[in-house]
């Protein structure tokens, strides 16, 4: 089978101008995946598809991954002469940057083919970002496989899939809010809450309900003269 | 709703054979809509259907998942890769084996351990002991789903419950086994158990006359079977189906010949396939598979070599494999069962992924059963084999 660098300059040839990069795994295992821009991603999967050197017929896996944003601090030693004493050695300041590594989600798809059986091929989608751009075109008109697996990306991790013909929850309860697959995600302090008054569960009530009703006035019964 | 957009919606869905009857008249406008479980014995489990009948033929079905779903996936994120293990028995709880097998498969390619020669053949011959649970115990509860109240399927479970003895008796747990270990087994099987397998082997092919003689040519379940729930090829590869369902409809493509993974190579066994792609098929092919994994038993068994069952350079605690990923897969009894891993070299997988077959081929539900009655509904479910705790996961 071609290795992945193959097939992206065979796609880059067929595609020009779409975003098409290798992703070197570095692990043993070597399984390298390419990425693809969202503008061409239908079009390449389904070259892909047809293709009759590739023929990936068969789309067996897809699934997500969540990467947060994160906090990249890099450490630089500057060393400035003293301008009054030129002879002393210079003073090292280590300063740090700090760095707001932007966040998305991936959608990782991996690829068989039956007819020549070879594979896996792997290719990745990736979102804008984690809130407002969470956006991949759905591959289900593609590969029927997708249908409830590309559900299960957007249940699980929130990832939108433009052109899915029935994008529900599917293992969640629909009124669920959030998404639980996702690195920040935290779980509610109870689902089945239910005030009791005492204890621990006292105190629970208190988080839910910061400020308690005032107690009705009632006016004191006052016990009948003989 | 009426019954032509219905239909407008489920015509590029609609199988070749599924008829889905146009009706314009009053009388016949109206649409039944039924919820099938998820407490209902004929679903195997808390799964659902959405079921939309035109008189007593389904015009849209739609399954609803999620009553046994734990989140198994983020569980694996929290836990180190060796404690994911005794939960891969809870996925497919039939056949933990195969699922201990696949994880520990990704796993090693992860981390590029290897397995001893003796540690592969003790797999192999647990994966199909497996095979032959899983694929008895399907064929009971299918004919169970049929209406041949009890008799098969206590029969499959009588044998079921001697692969289990031996199960236990290896690795102390009947179902929830967490035998497979990185790098080979958790505990040598001795002469006396293997002794045990071979006996189990030699009479399981007259369990299987036997059992045949019952069901495969009776006039009856012929009647009921043949011609249901067709599937096409096609459809079957787009929509990612595999294992049995995929080769009961004619496409040759077995995990074990395809990747050749473990020592499966050095076997001698044929790939049974169908041709028409419906329940009968479906049942055929199980039992045609357990007739070959009889066979790679008795080629396991008679060529077991000696040797350590775990490699000595396997690492069980502080284990922490390199920055990657890697997608290891296996042809468990329901299909490829896969494990997608992501490390970033810490002692818990960043992302742990599991393929499972029974939720992906459960995709053409739908289009096996339109045109079908309920009562058909129920068998073609039966045929696909699942087991909740995957779907769910």
């Amino acid at each position: 089978m071609e290795s992945p660098e193959q097939i992206r300059d065979r796609l880059l040839a067929r595609f020009p101008g779409a975003e098409i990069s290798v992703v070197t795994n570095p692990g043993l295992a070597a399984q390298h995946s390419l990425l693809l821009g969202a503008a061409h991603a239908r079009a390449i999967a389904e070259f892909l598809r047809d293709d009759p050197t590739l023929r990936l017929d068969q789309c067996s896996n897809v699934t997500g991954i969540d990467w947060p944003e994160k906090e990249i601090v890099e450490t630089t030693n500057i060393s400035t002469p003293d301008p009054a004493n030129p002879a002393a050695p210079p003073t090292a300041v280590e300063q740090k940057t700090k760095r707001l590594q932007p966040g998305f989600l991936e959608v990782v798809y991996h690829l068989y083919s039956i007819t020549h059986r070879h594979g896996p091929v792997i290719f990745r989608l990736r979102t804008g970002n984690r809130t407002d751009q969470a956006t991949v075109p759905s591959l289900t008109p593609v590969w029927r496989s997708c249908e409830f697996q590309e559900r299960e990306v957007f249940d699980l991790f929130g990832v939108t899939f433009v052109g899915h013909p029935d994008l529900r929850r599917i293992l969640m309860w629909d009124e669920f809010k959030d998404h639980p697959m996702r690195r920040d995600y935290v779980e509610p302090d109870d689902y089945e809450w239910e005030p009791t008054p005492h204890g621990a569960v006292l105190e629970k009530t208190k988080a839910h309900y910061p400020t308690p009703p005032a107690p009705a006035s009632v006016a004191p019964v006052k016990a009948a003269a003989p | 709703m009426s019954v032509s957009d219905l239909s407008g919606l489920n015509a590029e869905r609609a199988t070749p054979g599924a008829r889905v009857r146009e009706v314009h008249d009053s009388f016949h406008g109206d649409l039944l809509e039924v919820s099938m479980g998820p407490h209902h014995p004929s679903t195997h489990g808390v799964f659902r259907m959405i079921v939309t009948l035109d008189g007593e033929t389904i015009v849209k079905l739609k399954p609803v998942f999620g009553y046994l779903h734990r989140n198994h996936e983020k569980l694996g994120e929290t836990v180190t890769y060796l404690g994911s293990m005794p939960y891969t028995d809870r996925l497919d709880y039939l056949s933990s084996m195969t699922n201990n097998w696949a994880y520990a498969l990704a796993v090693e390619k992860l981390a590029g351990q290897a397995v001893p020669e003796r540690a592969e053949y003790v797999r192999v011959i647990l994966a199909e002991l497996t095979r032959l649970l899983n694929h008895t115990c399907l064929a009971g509860f299918l004919m169970q789903d049929c209406g041949c109240s009890g008799t098969p399927l206590m029969y499959a479970f009588r044998e079921r419950e001697y692969i289990l003895d031996l199960f236990e008796s290896l690795s102390g747990s009947r179902m929830m086994c967490n035998y497979q270990r990185f790098g080979g087994c958790r505990v040598d099987p001795s002469a006396d158990w293997l002794a045990g397998a071979q006996k189990l082997t030699d009479r399981y092919g007259t369990f299987l006359d036997e059992f045949e003689t019952l069901l495969t040519g009776n006039e009856i379940i012929m009647a009921r079977t043949q011609g249901v729930g067709k599937l096409s090829p096609e459809l079957a590869i787009s929509a990612g189906v595999t294992g049995p369902m995929l080769r009961a409809t004619g496409v040759n493509y077995d995990l074990r010949k395809v990747d050749a993974y473990g020592v499966y190579p050095r076997f001698d066994f044929r790939v049974p396939l169908g041709d028409h792609g419906d329940v009968y098929d479906r049942y055929m092919i199980r039992v045609l598979e357990m007739r070959e994994s009889i066979k790679i038993l008795q080629q396991a068994l008679a060529g077991l070599p000696a040797g350590p069952i775990m490699d000595p350079k396997a690492k069980l605690r502080s284990f922490r494999p390199k920055a990657g990923e890697a997608y290891g897969r296996i042809e468990g009894p329901k299909g490829e069962i896969g494990f997608y891993l992501l490390s970033d070299g810490s002692p818990n997988p960043y992302r742990y992924r599991i393929r499972p077959p029974s939720f992906i081929n459960l995709t053409v539900l739908e289009d096996m059963c339109l045109g079908h009655t309920v009562a058909d509904a129920v068998i073609i479910l039966g045929s696909v084999d699942i087991v909740l705790g995957e779907v769910d996961r």
